[in-house]
């Protein structure tokens, strides 16, 4: 499966129960406000590392760039563009958006 | 009554102290582009203007935004502009950069960072406080 999320991890719980519900395999797309979480020193930050031993995390590129926060990635973060975005949704069963 | 008669005799001498909180990420939500749209219209009104940035608002003022991908107006830059319309007051809260990884070198903009003791005793001094 693959999960998405919009918005900012220090401002909603969406990404932690993203993470909590994300089986061992899948993919977590980060997009809009979310890329913050996978930026170094943000307070999500280490929960996010700690998720990636079992799921791939994604940051949709574009969305970094306009918050200027392009090179504070995280390690082992894989930046996509907006045809990797409909890569991962093509490449995987389902979809789950967590608004 | 009276002090309403003073408010609008001109403006003359009435000068309060407004506070404009900004405590959301930009481009996510319109709160962060709209808050400054506010306080440079306040700027026509010679007030006593500060603005806070805390919580995700501090990202607001990260530098070396590139908003082209995401086809968005790019208004960091307006903060910038704010010394020109005297608005000279910012002010961001320590804790919440701290949280974020975020440093003094990483804002656009030269602001005064306070902590979050020293940024309620700044708030709860002035007349109007504003929150986006």
């Amino acid at each position: 499966m693959l999960h998405i999320v919009n918005k900012s991890a220090t401002e909603r719980n969406s990404l932690e129960s993203c993470l909590r519900m994300a089986t061992k395999g899948s993919a977590v797309l980060l997009i809009e406000d979310a890329v913050y979480a996978a930026t170094q020193g943000s307070a999500a930050a280490a929960k996010v590392q700690a998720a990636m031993a079992d799921v791939q995390i994604y940051a949709l590129g574009p969305d970094l760039d306009a918050r200027g926060m392009a090179a504070r990635v995280l390690d082992g973060v894989k930046v996509v563009d907006y045809g990797g975005f409909v890569d991962l949704v093509t490449e995987h069963n389902s979809c789950q958006s967590w608004l | 009554m009276s002090d309403m008669m003073d408010d609008m005799d001109g403006g003359e001498g009435v000068v309060k102290k407004f506070m404009f909180v900004n405590r959301k990420a930009p481009h996510g939500t319109v709160y962060a582009l709209e808050g400054l749209e506010v306080v440079l219209i306040s700027a026509a009104f010679d007030q006593d203007v500060s603005m806070v940035f805390t919580d995700d608002g501090v990202y607001e003022l990260i530098k070396g935004m590139n908003t082209k991908g995401i086809e968005v107006k790019d208004f960091s830059k307006t903060y910038r502009a704010l010394e020109g319309y005297d608005i000279e007051k910012l002010y961001v809260e320590k804790e919440s950069m701290d949280a974020r990884g975020l440093t003094e070198d990483d804002l656009i903009v030269d602001v005064t960072v306070l902590d979050s003791g020293e940024m309620a005793s700044l708030m709860a001094e002035q007349d109007v406080v504003i929150s986006f």
